[in-house]
């Protein structure tokens, strides 16, 4: 029987780098550089020909960077390349990650085209002052223009990227962006808190960090958001992610779930056949890789997983989701209960409020959700 | 038999005040002399441990051979005795120049004399040693040579006007400080045919030699297969090999006879049978009385080592073990703490000698340390007649057994620039100094004459003195001895648990104060937790101050990025990671830089 596979393909180019953004990304590309990717992902993709026949495809997702920046025709062309080589499952989850702003009426019919059937779109606030901050080249109006177009052009499943605890960002101002994008009624949303990475323009910019809001304004905001949306009939199934009835992205759901996938392009991330494994994320070594068709010489890091690994994320990640982990599930896959190979860990923080049991799950409480690392952190073993 | 003509021998030492050049000039006089061509020179030969060379400062006493030929035409040996320049090593430098005939005196020609250079030069005044004044870094633009010359006179009382003018850095004049060594300092005399008496004033262990034992030596003479006894710790061996220095290397030769400078090596296993001081003499044929001067040194500092990673505690066992063996000095014994396991109570003579072996264990053995606190030596007196020396504070009598405590104070001379005057004179009242005297040695400064309780100056009473005077003091103490003190014990609890490891001996007066700057400074190093955490200092059952480290309010990870689990998984094995390199006590986890953290409460 066909295994089940997810695939992520990564897009490294954007317009411009936003002052937080830590991922591989590189701006204002030339057609000839988008065109010589393209190509090499196609390379690889065709690399998995054999591999493919084991797997039908559930979730297919295009990030970035912005993927909706690459010119006309180059999206089509990957997606006929990648339906040549994998089988897709019926009604698999197509997503492809935009930035208001790049996109067209034109490029739209061509995703459809492909098959896509969900958008995510990059607009993390309504607030023109707070989107300068951060860098990014948009506003609100061109979202609120390329989000009409998405809908004219049919697409029915539709994300909205939010951010929380924004340099100057006032529970007020994130109210208003959270009560403007609600009037659209959005099928999803995630909305992240600002984390700060190392190395970013953020992270070395005094005058930003110090117009934070306080780590009290951050929470009131995640509570808040949480109330609102569940209010207007959104479920939070992650801990940043909220989505009406259905529409929980499924692609995501594979990562928290140990599902495997398979990560194509420069610096993407794969779980496949037991081994973890990332790309290089040197542009010229993935442009010039494999002369004799060894495409082992662009993955690196390849860590084979253990019993131990499998359990420590079926948890840490499981814990992720609102709905948590099931103790049945952890017996069925590793032959152990969660009580003998956790209950010591598990007891201390149902006690002090932070996990609780529900049925034959174990879930993050609200204030849990808080301090989820430290808790996380203490399902590692060894 | 014929031995070396005494004649041709100069033993001597450079004193200097730290910076004023020692380290150069001995590299100049080494490359002079020429047993070295420029090319092999390290940049400072004499300090071949690595710890020495970025402090800038001598750990252990070295010696050197060179051979001078003279402007007379005659060829002299040299044996250049390295001494430490530090308050710490006192005994040593002593032994060190024990070991001579002669000192030179570099003061810089800028500085001028040095509070720690008139301590030195009247130790080798004490040892009878002809004192040979030399100005260096005439290079320097500031230099003033001629008032510093007028100095070296008036302050110290010695013929400056021929001292030699020089840049050990650049070379100037060094022939007339070899001339001068030759002209100058007297030969040693001592009778060959005497029984033997050899002074010991270094040894280092060799893990293919064993000891080696560096002496001078006084009378008679010694070779291989001559018995040998160490008069003052009744260690006896026959002797392997007798040799003298070459540059950072040892050179057999056949004996070493009366006036001659070497070392001795008798598969003596244990540094602590060769002590600084002692006398080797013949064992068929031994000396009536030793040599003058040896003396039992004694930890002055005390305090609680641990292996970060409980594990390594045989490890560190070990390299202590090993470290003693180069150094007598260093005492240790196992200890436990509820807080930190199993560890070891040390004894240092100073704070520089703590930080040392620390450097030491943690540079050279890979050992991760965790320090508790150090402290003196108190002698309680119990209402029972009995009295305790104590190390540690957590083995302290209950209060109501004690009659009374008693500390150690020390006699502390600080030299210090006429402007800095008042902030120094604050600094030692607020560490319980008595004033002494005060005499300025020339209008631009001033020799402060106080006694200070031993506790307050082993935390940062130099740095501390450094700032406040901006550089322009240095201090030098000795033991003086032990008075009649109010001492309490300061306990520190850490949600409602005591922290045995935090405990110390402080002045009733200061507790407060101190205990304030613990919590507070706790308070800073100990991460938030899922729970409130109160900090507080006490005294017996009286809680004197209380801080309070809030419960965390946030720590999540908004975005779980994409499919790089491996990221996330990265940043969960840190935060577990740093929790490990914690140390729990009851449900709290204490970073073990909060250990260390609280020695350094003065942040000025």
């Amino acid at each position: 029987m066909e295994k089940k596979i997810s695939l992520y393909i990564h897009i490294p180019f954007c317009v411009k780098k936003c002052c937080y953004c830590d991922f591989l990304s590189f701006a204002n590309p030339s057609i000839e550089e988008q065109n010589a990717y393209l190509e090499q992902l196609c390379r690889e993709i065709e690399y998995y020909r054999e591999e493919a026949k084991a797997y039908r495809v559930i979730s297919v997702f295009v990030g970035g960077g912005t993927p909706s920046l690459l010119q006309e025709g180059l999206v089509e062309r990957l997606f006929h390349k990648l339906y040549s080589v994998w089988n897709m499952e019926e009604g698999a989850e197509i997503t492809i990650e935009c930035n208001p702003g790049t996109l067209t009426a034109r490029k739209l019919a061509e995703y459809r085209t492909c098959g896509i059937n969900r958008l995510s779109i990059g607009l993390q606030s309504t607030d023109k002052q707070e989107l300068e901050c951060l860098g990014r080249i948009h506003n609100y109006e061109q979202f609120i223009a390329n989000y009409m177009l998405a809908r004219e052009a049919g697409f029915r499943n539709i994300n909205v990227d939010l951010m929380s605890a924004l340099p100057n960002q006032t529970l007020h101002s994130f109210g208003k962006t959270l009560a403007k994008v609600l009037e659209l009624q959005p099928e999803h949303l995630s909305v992240y808190s600002l984390t700060i990475e190392e190395g970013t323009v953020l992270a070395n910019s005094p005058d930003l960090l110090a117009a934070l809001p306080s780590e009290q304004t951050e929470r009131q905001m995640y509570r808040y958001a949480n109330k609102i949306l569940s209010a207007v009939g959104y479920e939070r199934y992650e801990i940043s992610n909220y989505a009406k009835d259905g529409y929980a992205c499924r692609h995501n759901q594979v990562y928290w779930t140990g599902g495997e996938y398979l990560g194509l392009g420069l610096g993407a991330s794969s779980y496949l056949r037991g081994i973890r494994f990332e790309n290089t994320r040197d542009m010229q070594e993935y442009l010039h890789p494999w002369e004799n068709g060894d495409i082992t010489v662009i993955r690196k890091d390849q860590v084979p997983d253990t019993i131990q690994s499998r359990m420590e994320e079926f948890m840490f990640l499981g814990l992720r989701m609102m709905r948590g982990v099931s103790k049945q599930e952890f017996q069925d896959r590793f032959h152990i209960s969660m009580d003998e190979q956790y209950g010591t860990v598990i007891a201390p923080y149902v006690t002090q409020g932070l996990l609780r049991w529900q049925g034959d799950r174990l879930q993050l409480t609200e204030r849990g959700i808080d301090v989820s690392n430290t808790i996380m952190a203490d399902f590692l073993l060894g | 038999m014929s031995h070396i003509d005494q004649k041709k021998i100069r033993n001597f030492c450079i004193i200097a005040h730290i910076d004023h050049g020692k380290s150069t000039l001995a590299d100049r006089i080494i490359e002079k002399t020429g047993l070295l061509t420029s090319r092999e020179m390290q940049a400072q030969v004499l300090d071949n441990m690595d710890l020495e060379r970025e402090r800038g400062i001598t750990i252990k006493a070295q010696a050197v051979r060179t051979v001078y030929q003279a402007q007379d035409g005659e060829e002299y040996i040299f044996n250049l005795i390295d001494t430490p320049g530090h308050v710490d090593f006192n005994y040593e430098v002593s032994r060190s120049l024990a070991a001579c005939e002669g000192a030179i005196l570099v003061v810089d020609a800028a500085q001028g004399v040095e509070a720690q250079t008139l301590a030195n030069v009247y130790l080798a005044m004490d040892h009878d040693l002809e004192v040979m004044p030399v100005i260096n870094k005439i290079d320097l633009p500031s230099a003033q040579p001629e008032r510093v010359i007028n100095e070296i006179e008036d302050v110290i009382g010695i013929e400056a006007q021929d001292a030699p003018l020089i840049s050990a850095k650049t070379g100037i004049n060094i022939d007339q400080v070899l001339e001068q060594i030759v002209a100058k300092i007297p030969a040693p005399d001592g009778d060959p045919d005497a029984p033997l008496q050899a002074l010991i004033f270094d040894s280092i262990y060799d893990p293919y030699k064993g000891v080696i034992i560096f002496c001078r030596i006084k009378n008679g003479c010694v070779k291989k297969g001559t018995k040998i006894r160490m008069m003052a710790t009744g260690a006896q061996e026959e002797v392997v090999e007798v040799g003298i220095f070459g540059a950072g290397q040892f050179l057999p030769c056949d004996e070493l006879s009366a006036g001659m400078v070497g070392y001795i090596t008798a598969s003596l296993k244990n540094v602590k049978d060769t002590q600084v001081g002692d006398t080797v003499t013949d064992a068929a044929h031994p000396a009536a009385e030793p040599l003058a001067g040896y003396k039992k040194v004694n930890p002055m500092v005390y305090c609680g080592l641990y292996p970060a990673d409980g594990a390594k505690y045989p490890d560190l066992r070990d390299a202590l073990e090993k470290l003693q063996l180069n150094d007598a000095a260093l005492q240790f014994e196992p200890e436990t703490s509820v807080a930190l396991g199993f560890g070891f109570r040390c004894g240092f003579l100073g704070l520089l000698h703590l930080e040392i072996i620390q450097e030491r264990l943690e540079r050279e053995y890979n050992l991760d340390l965790v320090t508790t606190a150090p402290g003196v030596v108190y002698r309680v007196y119990k209402n029972n007649g009995e009295q305790l020396e104590l190390t540690n504070p957590s083995n302290l009598p209950d209060p109501s057994e004690i009659a009374y405590m008693e500390e150690p104070f020390v006699a502390a001379e600080i030299m210090v620039a006429k402007e800095y005057v008042g902030p120094i004179m604050q600094l030692c009242q607020e560490r319980r100094g008595i004033y002494i005297s005060m005499e300025y040695m020339e209008e631009t400064r001033a020799l402060l004459k106080y006694e200070l309780p031993l506790n307050e100056i082993i935390y940062d009473f130099f740095d501390v003195l450094k700032s406040r005077s901006r550089g322009y003091a240095s201090f030098d103490y000795e033991m003086k001895e032990y008075r009649q003190s109010k001492l309490v014990k300061l306990d520190i609890l850490i949600n409602r648990e005591e922290v045995d490891a935090l405990s110390f001996i402080v002045h009733a007066d200061g507790a407060y104060e101190r205990g304030r700057k613990m919590c507070e400074k706790l308070k800073e190093e100990i991460p938030r937790h899922l729970f409130e955490i109160p900090i507080q200092a006490a005294i017996g059952s009286k809680v004197i101050a209380r801080e309070t480290v809030k419960a965390m309010r946030k720590d999540v990870l908004a975005k779980c990025y994409g499919g790089d689990i491996t990221r996330k998984r990265k940043l969960l094995e840190k935060q577990k990671e740093g929790k490990k390199r914690m140390r729990q006590i009851g449900n709290v986890e204490i970073p073990q830089k909060a250990f260390m953290s609280v020695l350094k409460l003065d942040n000025e």
